[in-house]
């Protein structure tokens, strides 16, 4: 496929407060090709599931976005509503943190489950359930038909996120966003619900936005990752080179402030000093400059390029961290 | 896990000593078993690391040390003495020598006082004096870093999550405790703010000689921290021993799946071995045997009719588990199970 299915291009999403408009998606841009997986990290702050939001065009009150979002060659932003509503559900299907919460309380499964395929693709009552059944066994839901008569509040915090995926992909869309899908889960459960994330993605060939606070939920599960920091992008790249040689020095020091299973006893972790920039008027260069190990001249002013650093690695610092070899001296790649 | 006993526990000069805990809830349902006889100790100057799922719990079993929770039975012994007699006049002055962090650190404040109050309010209730009160605020504030005066007449709202933290941390400190219980004291945080955390734990334990019990979800974050650790499932044991064996080798199925489940960056498809079937058992009702054996690899008919003690299956490493997994091949020849390297499956 010669264009991406979903570009994002200078996305804005500003929200207005009390003290002045936050400005929590700054100039975004990125693109997903058909069947890949793009993972979207960044701690609290930074703007991933806003970005999300902004992409899905579920703004928050008192919240306007502007750039463009062309999806398979429509932009999203002056699509009349009417076909907006068409694409939702339909091309684009969403999974959220807390199953418990965007499931409907008072519904059964089974009419969660075939509003959409009965609305969106016209199928009948039965040919719906049927298909429901096997949209159930196909996100490992055991028993699918007698779990079609249960509520929400019937099942594990599991099955529900298991449900929720089998809605997302009721009208199989072109596009999966699932931001923090495994959040809310213990490991064990985390575990599976990942792993048939990606197995229906690849199997279904469908494209997927992964976002995630969590850099090892995204490194074994996307092709393509962008890290997000204060409403920006830092690093986008290859997966794999991303986090085998992180260029951006925020990368870098969240990599380094994360404790792994082969953590020596005791061993002091890094800390990232500081705190985010304030979100109404934040510095004009570089939004980490100010918790930077190693700003130079030029860091504070800006504005930064989004720079390629490698045949698919685009970061945006001026000073960027050492080439691999450089990395592994200074004693962060172990065990990445 | 299943199972039940004391063969690891290393007798009198252990500042604090769990045995046979059972702590039970009535519901309209039934009878919730929380924790189902756990026994387990603390050396003074260690920390035990204490890891499992939700509902396995390593959090009840926190709060039950305190009392705050009911304990059903079994037997709590802190410097010698057993408390879970203690009327509630005298374990409200034991709590100063036993305090608890909590994992919501806002939640954890009484929201309308600033925090130079909050940090002395248990010494304003053991009847200390304003001046000395004042000194400890300043004291356990600077302990903490934020000895900075703006901080001292905020309100909890106006705290971020590590500085709540920080704060819930120098209240605890403010009575001088000899043990220290971490509920999950960093899952709430970001990972930044998270390295901030542990560092200031190990920091307070070390300069004052804390002796702490870190209950956590995270296995990278208790292995971090942790002396020893002890492995949780549904109310019962499963492992416990020193963090490097336990990692390297895992000798029950459940610390195995447990550390498989933890996305590495670095494996091919993001894990390190096979998935966990299944979902968490019912606490109403859980299986018979070994607790573990519906969701366990290796479970055959002696772990439904038997549940497995406790037993040392390697020096310093005991789990409860009729097959517990041996120690895996490349570590074997390597020379012992102290390698800090992660096995791959062995099972």
């Amino acid at each position: 496929m010669t264009e991406p299915l979903l570009v994002v291009s200078h996305l804005h999403m500003h929200i207005g407060t009390p003290r002045g408009a936050v400005r929590a998606v700054d100039d975004v841009s990125l693109a997903i090709e058909a069947g890949q997986a793009l993972g979207v990290v960044g701690e609290s702050g930074s703007g991933k599931s806003m970005l999300a939001r902004a992409i899905m065009g579920l703004l928050p009150p008192r919240a306007a976005r502007s750039g463009s979002i062309q999806f398979k060659g429509q932009d999203l932003m002056t699509l009349p509503v009417k076909e907006q509503r068409d694409l939702w559900g339909k091309q684009i299907g969403m999974v959220f943190q807390d199953p418990g919460r965007s499931l409907n309380p008072v519904v059964r499964v089974e009419r969660q489950l075939t509003e959409g395929m009965r609305r969106h693709l016209g199928v009948g009552r039965s040919e719906a359930r049927t298909r429901a059944v096997r949209l159930l066994d196909e996100v490992g839901v055991p028993d699918p038909e007698a779990r079609l008569g249960n509520y929400p509040h019937q099942m594990s915090g599991g099955m529900r996120q298991r449900v929720m995926l089998a809605i997302a992909l009721a009208c199989e869309p072109d596009l999966l966003i699932a931001d923090e899908p495994t959040t809310a889960l213990d490991v064990t459960i985390q575990r599976q619900i990942l792993d048939l994330l990606r197995r229906v993605q690849t199997s279904r060939g469908m494209a997927m936005m992964l976002i995630s606070h969590d850099l090892s939920v995204v490194a074994g599960r996307t092709d393509r990752v962008a890290v997000m920091y204060a409403g920006q992008l830092a690093e986008t790249g290859a997966t794999r080179e991303v986090f085998a040689a992180p260029r951006h020095r925020y990368t870098h020091a969240l990599l380094d402030a994360t404790p792994t299973l082969h953590q020596e006893r005791h061993a002091r972790l890094r800390v990232i000093e500081g705190s985010l920039p304030d979100p109404t008027a934040p510095p004009p260069g570089c939004r980490f400059s100010q918790r930077c190990t190693a700003p130079v001249e030029g860091c504070a002013e800006g504005p930064i390029p989004m720079e390629s650093v490698g045949a698919d690695h685009r970061v945006a610092c001026l000073n960027p961290a050492g080439a691999p070899d450089l990395v592994v001296a200074g004693g962060s790649s172990d065990g990445r | 896990m299943a199972g039940s006993g004391a063969a690891h526990l290393r007798g009198d000069e252990a500042l604090l000593s769990v045995e046979d805990l059972v702590v039970e809830y009535r519901t309209s349902a039934g009878v919730v078993q929380a924790v189902s006889k756990v026994s387990f100790d603390v050396l003074p100057g260690e920390t035990l690391g204490i890891v499992g799922e939700s509902g396995c719990g390593k959090s009840t079993t926190g709060r039950a040390v305190l009392r705050l929770d009911t304990v059903t039975s079994g037997s709590i012994r802190f410097r010698g003495r057993a408390i879970e007699g203690l009327d509630e006049r005298e374990m409200r002055a034991l709590r100063r020598e036993m305090q608890m962090i909590f994992q919501d650190p806002v939640g954890s404040l009484n929201p309308r006082r600033p925090v130079r109050e909050l940090v002395v309010e248990g010494l304003d209730i053991a009847g200390a004096s304003r001046k000395d009160q004042e000194a400890a605020a300043g004291r356990v504030l600077e302990a903490v870093g934020l000895a900075d005066d703006r901080f001292r007449d905020l309100l909890p709202r106006r705290l971020s999550g590590g500085q709540a933290q920080r704060v819930a941390i120098a209240r605890a400190l403010a009575v001088e405790p000899q043990l220290l219980i971490c509920d999950e004291p960093v899952s709430a945080l970001d990972v930044s703010v998270q390295a901030q955390i542990l560092n200031l734990v190990e920091d307070l334990k070390r300069d004052l000689g804390l002796t702490v019990v870190f209950i956590a979800h995270d296995l990278s974050v208790v292995r971090t921290v942790s002396d020893r650790v002890l492995v949780m499932y549904l109310g019962k044991l499963c492992e416990f021993g020193e963090p490097e064996a336990v990692y390297a080798s895992p000798a029950h199925p459940y610390t195995r799946a447990l550390l498989d489940s933890v996305p590495q960056p670095d494996a091919v498809d993001g894990f390190t071995g096979p998935a966990l079937e299944g979902d968490l058992p019912s606490p109403l009702s859980p299986p018979t045997g070994c607790r573990f054996r519906t969701r366990c690899p290796r479970a055959d008919e002696q772990c439904a009719a038997e549940e497995p003690q406790v037993a040392e299956i390697r020096p310093g490493q005991f789990a409860a588990c009729h097959h517990p997994l041996p120690v895996p091949e490349v570590l074997a020849a390597a020379g012992g199970a102290a390698v800090p390297v992660p096995a791959r499956s062995s099972a």
